[in-house]
């Protein structure tokens, strides 16, 4: 449903993603972890069309990605969570999530997702705070409630957990899981216990390569991805 | 509450705006009235850049272009079609094409801010030095001739489809009011809307915007068009006001001044840039016939003073300080009630004793 073949992107000299070949199957949950870096958020704007590729493409459902715009790849059906909270800092927490609703739902229909959203992600309280005035966490959620109203098929998180507290994280691996049964799903993350949580198959990049593939278990145990995320051990 | 507070203000806006129109012509010499056109006609270019600049995050430097084209497009159509109907329509097109063409090329080139503001400012200079330049004979569109720097006289509005009966001075007031009033209800309109609501999402975060799958590239064009049409309308009032077009309207003060009306009534409202074009024009010409002080002097010290004390712009600053007040003298109330409260509930314990 979703591949790149041999993905490339050259940042001057800088090799990020180096002819990357990566395929996803329908109703899919795949982590992308590695250390800083590895390319992950290179990869992740290559998908998301918002950096294009030096060569190779990004193909999602037969559509060609690589050349066209980023709210083209939304406009799919496609949910977007960038690394860096992204959001509407001078509006509340209902017309954040309803933008997103009515960019592709009706007018009245979008009011019902919204407040349905509202309601699922328990931001009842907050409804007509400004979203600059939030805690970390609570803007982190009210992304992924942004990411929720447009009812996407295919959805791209960018480190959903950054910043967040212990009890969050757990909130939003649960709020993941269950948008996971309705939507295919691509998840960029630091936290390795956060990814234990949610993970079934794990794609390691290491210097803008795919190191390995596999389920978490396998992926934990294997000696070369601990020397990737622990640095050299022989030296040490 | 909040949205009846905001239709509360709306209708009074709406019944100010109507009082003046017609109490204005009634209750002020003809020269004040003439006046209050002018500057009612740049009220009208305020709204415009308060509208793409406060509501899309478009901050167009060179807002005047528009304008100035809107009032030479409309001397020039009027001179060869022998009448104003046509040309104001003509006029507000052609400023709203110029206006989608360069927004085309910022837009779809994916300008940043900076670039945006320049580019605007150099198109409004060019046009500034271009059009002084054009003062031989041998410059003419139609039968109008572009007169260089003393400009174009303008054919004053005449009754719809009929060149024969033209508008008297106090007439034209009438309808450079009842154009501000309906560019205001069409900017609120506007800001209400989907399409309004998505533009100001793009001034709040553009990468978002885009994410969620909206082509801002569009958004924006479509807002740059309605200012520059509103814009061009603005030209047509003050060609007609003043009765004649120069390409000083296209200078760099001019062009500065739009900028310092929106910054000093208020970024993010509509009524805020019509009050800090109206209350700038009549300080200047006050100013102007004391002439105590330089006015280029004057309208620096405002500005500096406005974004070091009062940068959120007058209108903004009053509404806030309003509600202050109010939820002050809420609490003082809901304060007193419970000392009285709790007064009488003493007095009862002392009866049951």
């Amino acid at each position: 449903m979703l591949e790149t073949r041999s993905l490339s992107m050259h940042f001057g000299g800088v090799v990020a993603v180096n002819r990357v070949d990566f395929s996803l199957r329908e109703n899919e949950l795949r982590c992308l972890i590695g250390p800083n870096g590895a390319g992950k958020s290179t990869f992740f704007k290559c998908l998301t069309a918002q950096l294009r590729p030096t060569s190779g493409e990004v193909v999602i459902r037969d559509f060609n990605v690589s050349g066209s715009e980023s709210h083209q790849v939304a406009r799919m059906g496609v949910g977007i969570k960038t690394q860096v909270p992204n959001l509407f800092d001078g509006l509340d927490v209902e017309e954040n999530i309803w933008l997103s609703a009515s960019q592709s739902a009706s007018l009245k229909r979008s009011r019902v997702i919204t407040s349905e959203v509202i309601e699922r992600l328990q931001l009842g309280d907050v409804r007509k705070s400004q979203l600059g005035s939030l805690a970390h966490g609570q803007r982190q959620l009210v992304e992924l409630g942004m990411v929720l109203a447009g009812e996407p098929w295919l959805v791209i998180l960018d480190e959903p957990t950054a910043g967040m507290t212990q009890e969050e994280v757990i909130r939003t691996a649960e709020i993941i899981r269950e948008i996971n049964k309705s939507a295919t799903m691509i998840v960029v993350e630091h936290d390795m216990q956060f990814i234990r949580m949610i993970a079934r198959k794990v794609t390691v990049f290491h210097q803008g390569q795919i190191l390995l593939e596999g389920d978490m278990d396998e992926v934990s145990a294997d000696a070369r991805v601990r020397e990737v995320y622990l640095g050299h051990r022989k030296t040490s | 509450m909040k949205r009846s507070r905001e239709i509360n203000s709306l209708i009074s806006i709406g019944i100010v705006g109507l009082i003046i129109l017609f109490g204005a012509p009634l209750s002020l010499d003809l020269f004040s009235v003439i006046s209050l056109t002018t500057a009612i006609s740049l009220a009208i270019l305020a709204l415009s850049l308060g509208l793409i600049w406060g509501f899309g995050g478009i901050l167009c430097f060179g807002q005047t272009a528009f304008f100035g084209i809107g009032g030479y497009a409309y001397a020039i159509a009027a001179l060869n079609f022998g009448g104003s109907t046509g040309a104001i329509i003509a006029a507000v097109l052609v400023a709203a094409a110029a206006a989608a063409i360069l927004g085309y090329f910022m837009f779809y080139g994916r300008l940043s801010d900076v670039y945006l503001a320049v580019i605007t400012l150099t198109v409004t200079l060019i046009l500034y030095s271009v059009i002084r330049r054009t003062s031989g004979p041998e410059y003419k569109i139609g039968i109008a001739k572009l007169g260089g720097f003393n400009g174009i006289n303008v054919p004053p509005i005449n009754y719809p489809w009929d060149a024969t009966q033209f508008l008297y001075p106090e007439h034209v007031f009438y309808v450079a009011m009842v154009a501000l009033l309906l560019a205001y209800f069409l900017c609120v309109w506007l800001t209400k809307s989907h399409f309004g609501r998505v533009c100001v999402s793009i001034r709040e975060n553009e990468v978002r915007t885009e994410l969620l799958g909206y082509d801002i590239r569009f958004y924006k064009l479509c807002m740059f068009t309605v200012g520059g049409a509103i814009a061009g309308l603005g030209g047509i009032m003050f060609a007609n006001s003043i009765g004649r077009i120069t390409p000083d309207v296209f200078n760099l003060y001019n062009a500065a001044l739009a900028i310092i009306w929106v910054i000093i009534g208020g970024r993010g409202t509509l009524i805020g840039p019509v009050f800090g074009a109206l209350i700038l024009f009549y300080l200047t010409s006050f100013l102007g016939r004391q002439a105590v002080v330089n006015i280029n002097l004057f309208l620096g010290l405002v500005l500096i003073v406005f974004v070091l004390v009062v940068p959120k712009g007058i209108v903004p600053s009053l509404v806030e300080l309003w509600d202050r007040r109010k939820s002050r003298r809420m609490t003082a109330r809901s304060a007193r009630r419970m000392r009285r409260r709790g007064r009488s509930r003493v007095k009862e314990v002392q009866v049951e004793d």
